[in-house]
C-alpha cells in the first residue's frame, strides 16, 4: 500500500434493493491517524463501517483495509483490526477476567500471552478490584474502557469504534479519549464514528456523511475555515441541513 | 483446536452461571419424565358403567356382578329406561349403557341364544374400542360359565367345545405400558431440551450483539459452530444418563440391550438435533421466533414419532412423512435396544438414516451461517 495508507476506499457502494445506503464514497486513512467518521443518524456510517470490517459485502467499488481487499479477503482483515460496537459486546455474564481470556483466545493468543496482557491491562486501568466482577454489574464507563482495551488485545493495525462514548459523562469521555490518543501515538490507526462534535475536534481528520455520500473531508481546522464556522457543530449543521 | 476450547470453556461458564436456566435444564425434565410416564397411559380404567335390567333374574344379576367385580368398570347407575340413560350419557356422566333384554335367562336356557345391547360413548374412539373389548371379554366369560352350568345338568359329551386363544406377549410380558412409554418420553425430553437450548443460545448472542462481535473476529465458521454446539452435545448425554437412571430406578424399565449402543446412537442423533437448532437460529432474529419455530417442529415430531400413536395405523402419506422425523428413529432405537436387546446390526437402518440426516442438517446449518452478509 502506498503512502502509508491503512485504509483505501474508492467508490464504495452498498445498496439494499432500491435503497442506496452508501453512495460511492472514496477516502484514505493513514497509519496512526485518528479518523473521525461523522454523519446524522441514517446517513450510512454504520453500513460503511460494516463493509470495512468485513461483515457486510459491498455492492460495488473498491476498498482495502490493512492491506487486504474487502471483497476477497475479509477474514484476513479481521485478524488485523479491532472493533468496538455501540452495544459494547462483552459478555455480561462473564467476569472481566473471563472476557479478556475469551477474546484473547479467539484472536489466537496463547494462555501465557493472555495472562501477560491481562496483567498489563489491570495495572493500566486500575482494574484490581473489579477484575473478578461480572461485566454486567459494571457502570457503562468501565464497560467502554474495558471494551476498548479488549479490542486492542491482539495489537491490531486499525481499531474501529462505533459511537464508543454514547451515554457516558464528560469526565469518562475525556478519559476515554486519552486512551484513544495513547494508542494512536503507539501507531494504531483509529477509525471512530461519533455524534459529539467536541469529539470531532479531537480527530486528525474528519469526514461528514450526508445521505450516503461524503460531503466534506478534511482536518477540523480547515473544515471550520471552509464553512466559516466557529466550531465543528456549526460545520455539521450547515452540511447536514443541506 | 485451541480456539474451540476457549469457546467451550466460555459456554460452560455461561451455562453453569445461569441460575435461572440450570433448574430448567435438569429439574424440569426429571419432573416431566416422572409425571408423564405415569400419566400418559393407554390403559382404560374406571369406566363409568350403567345398566338397564329388563330381566331381573339371577342370571342377569350375575352378569352385572361380573362387571362390578372387574377393576376396569365402576357400576355407577341403574336405569329403568333408555331415555333416562341416554340423557345421562349426553351429560358425560356415564360411558357405557348395558341393556339386558327381558327373558334373558329364559332365552339363554331354552334357545341357548340371546342378544344384549351395548351403547358406548365413543367421543374418544380409541377408548371406546378398548371398552368394547373389555365388555366382550366379560360377556364371553359369563357365557362360557353359563354353558358349563347348563351342560353339566345334561349330557357332558354334547357340551360345546370352545376354541380358546392363549396370547403370549413378547418383550413386555406384563403389558406394562410404562415399559413402553418411559424410553419414548426420555427420547422426547432429550430432543426438546437440546433443540431449544442450542437454537436459543445463538439467537441470544444475536440479540445482545455479541454475535456481530464474533463475526468481526478471525474465528473460523467451523470453530465457532463446533465450540458452540459441543457443550450442548455433552448436555444431551447428561440428560440421557439422568433419564436412564430414572427409568431404571423409578420405573424399573428393563434394559436388556447394550447401553453402549444407545449412547453410540445418541452421539449421532444429537448432531441432527443440534444442527437443526443452529439452522433455526440462522433464520431467526429473536429468541421468541426461534422458540416458536422449534415448537412447531417438536409438536410434529412428537405426534408423528410413533410414541403415542402407532405409525402403522397412519395414512400412507403420513407414514412417508415420518421418514423425515428423527425422533421416530430415536424412539425405535431406544425401545429396540432397551426392551428387545437389539444389536448393532438390528439398528443399522435407523443409524444410517440418522447419519445421513445429521450430515444434511449440519451441512445446511454451516452453509446458512454467514460471517459476512
Amino acid at each position: 500500500m502506498k503512502n502509508n495508507n491503512v485504509i483505501e476506499v474508492e467508490n464504495l457502494t452498498k445498496k439494499f434493493g432500491d435503497f442506496t445506503a452508501v453512495n460511492s464514497i472514496s477516502f484514505e486513512v493513514k497509519k496512526g491517524e485518528i479518523f473521525g467518521f461523522l454523519g446524522a443518524n441514517g446517513a450510512g456510517k454504520t453500513t460503511a463501517m460494516k463493509m470495512l470490517i468485513g461483515i457486510s459485502k459491498p455492492t460495488s467499488g473498491k476498498a482495502q483495509v490493512a492491506g487486504f481487499d474487502v471483497f476477497t479477503h475479509p477474514e484476513d482483515i479481521k485478524k488485523n483490526i479491532g472493533y468496538m460496537s455501540q452495544k459494547f459486546a462483552l459478555y455480561d455474564d462473564l467476569t472481566v477476567k473471563e472476557n479478556i481470556t475469551f477474546f484473547g483466545g479467539i484472536y489466537g493468543l496463547s494462555r501465557a500471552k493472555i495472562k501477560e496482557k491481562r496483567n498489563e491491562l489491570v495495572e493500566e486501568l486500575g482494574l484490581e478490584d473489579i477484575v473478578n466482577e461480572l461485566v454486567g454489574s459494571l457502570p457503562l464507563g468501565w464497560k467502554q474502557k474495558i471494551s476498548f482495551s479488549i479490542a486492542l488485545l491482539h495489537s491490531p493495525t486499525i481499531v474501529f469504534l462505533d459511537e464508543p462514548t454514547g451515554g457516558v459523562d464528560p469526565i469518562t469521555r475525556r478519559q476515554f479519549w486519552e486512551m484513544i490518543y495513547k494508542s494512536a501515538n503507539s501507531g494504531t490507526t483509529i477509525f471512530v464514528t461519533t455524534h459529539y462534535m467536541d469529539e470531532a475536534e479531537y480527530c486528525d481528520r474528519v469526514s461528514i456523511m450526508v445521505d450516503g455520500k461524503i460531503e466534506a473531508l478534511d482536518t477540523p481546522k480547515k473544515l471550520k475555515e471552509q464553512y466559516k464556522a466557529d466550531n465543528m457543530n456549526e460545520v455539521f449543521l450547515k452540511l447536514a441541513r443541506g | 483446536m485451541k480456539t474451540i476450547l476457549f469457546i467451550v470453556q466460555k459456554e460452560f461458564r455461561q451455562i453453569f452461571r445461569n441460575k435461572g436456566m440450570l433448574p430448567i435444564i435438569f429439574v424440569l425434565p426429571i419432573l416431566q419424565l416422572v409425571i408423564l410416564s405415569n400419566a400418559a397411559t393407554f390403559e382404560i380404567k374406571n369406566i363409568k358403567f350403567s345398566y338397564i335390567d329388563h330381566d331381573k333374574t339371577s342370571f342377569s344379576r350375575a352378569l352385572i356382578e361380573k362387571f362390578d367385580a372387574s377393576t376396569y368398570f365402576n357400576v355407577v347407575a341403574e336405569f329403568s329406561s333408555k331415555k333416562a340413560a341416554y340423557a345421562e350419557m349426553a351429560k358425560d356422566k356415564i360411558d357405557v349403557i348395558f341393556e339386558i333384554p327381558r327373558y334373558f335367562e329364559r332365552d339363554l336356557l331354552k334357545q341357548k341364544n340371546t342378544d344384549i345391547s351395548v351403547a358406548i360413548n365413543a367421543i374418544d374412539g380409541a377408548a371406546a374400542g378398548v371398552e368394547n373389548v373389555y365388555i366382550n371379554q366379560i360377556v364371553q366369560d359369563f357365557n362360557k360359565k353359563a354353558k358349563v352350568a347348563l351342560s353339566s345338568s345334561t349330557d357332558m359329551a354334547n357340551a360345546p367345545k370352545d376354541i380358546v386363544t392363549i396370547p403370549s406377549f413378547w418383550y413386555n410380558k406384563t403389558l406394562n405400558y410404562k415399559t413402553f412409554m418411559v424410553p419414548g418420553i426420555l427420547v422426547l425430553l432429550v430432543t426438546m431440551i437440546t433443540l431449544f437450548l442450542s437454537g436459543m443460545n445463538i439467537v441470544r448472542e444475536k440479540e445482545i450483539g455479541t454475535l456481530e462481535q464474533m463475526n468481526v473476529t478471525p474465528i473460523k465458521k467451523n470453530q465457532f459452530i463446533i465450540g458452540k454446539l459441543f457443550p450442548f452435545w455433552i448436555l444431551g448425554f447428561v440428560l440421557l444418563t439422568v433419564g436412564l437412571i430414572i427409568a431404571k430406578v423409578v420405573f424399573d424399565v428393563p434394559i436388556i440391550g447394550s447401553l453402549g449402543l444407545i449412547y453410540f446412537y445418541t452421539a449421532f442423533y444429537l448432531l441432527v438435533v443440534l444442527g437443526m437448532g443452529l439452522f433455526i437460529s440462522n433464520f431467526t432474529d429473536t429468541q421468541q421466533q426461534a422458540m416458536f419455530i422449534s415448537w412447531f417442529f417438536v409438536v410434529i415430531f412428537i405426534l408423528m414419532s410413533g410414541l403415542f400413536t402407532p405409525i402403522e395405523s397412519m395414512p400412507m402419506w403420513a407414514q412417508y412423512l415420518t421418514e423425515f422425523n428423527p425422533v421416530k428413529y430415536f424412539v425405535q432405537v431406544t425401545r429396540m435396544v432397551m426392551l428387545k436387546g437389539a444389536h448393532f446390526n438390528d439398528i443399522l437402518p435407523q443409524l444410517t438414516k440418522t447419519l445421513i440426516y445429521a450430515v444434511i442438517m449440519n451441512g445446511l446449518a454451516v452453509w446458512s451461517y454467514q460471517k459476512t452478509t
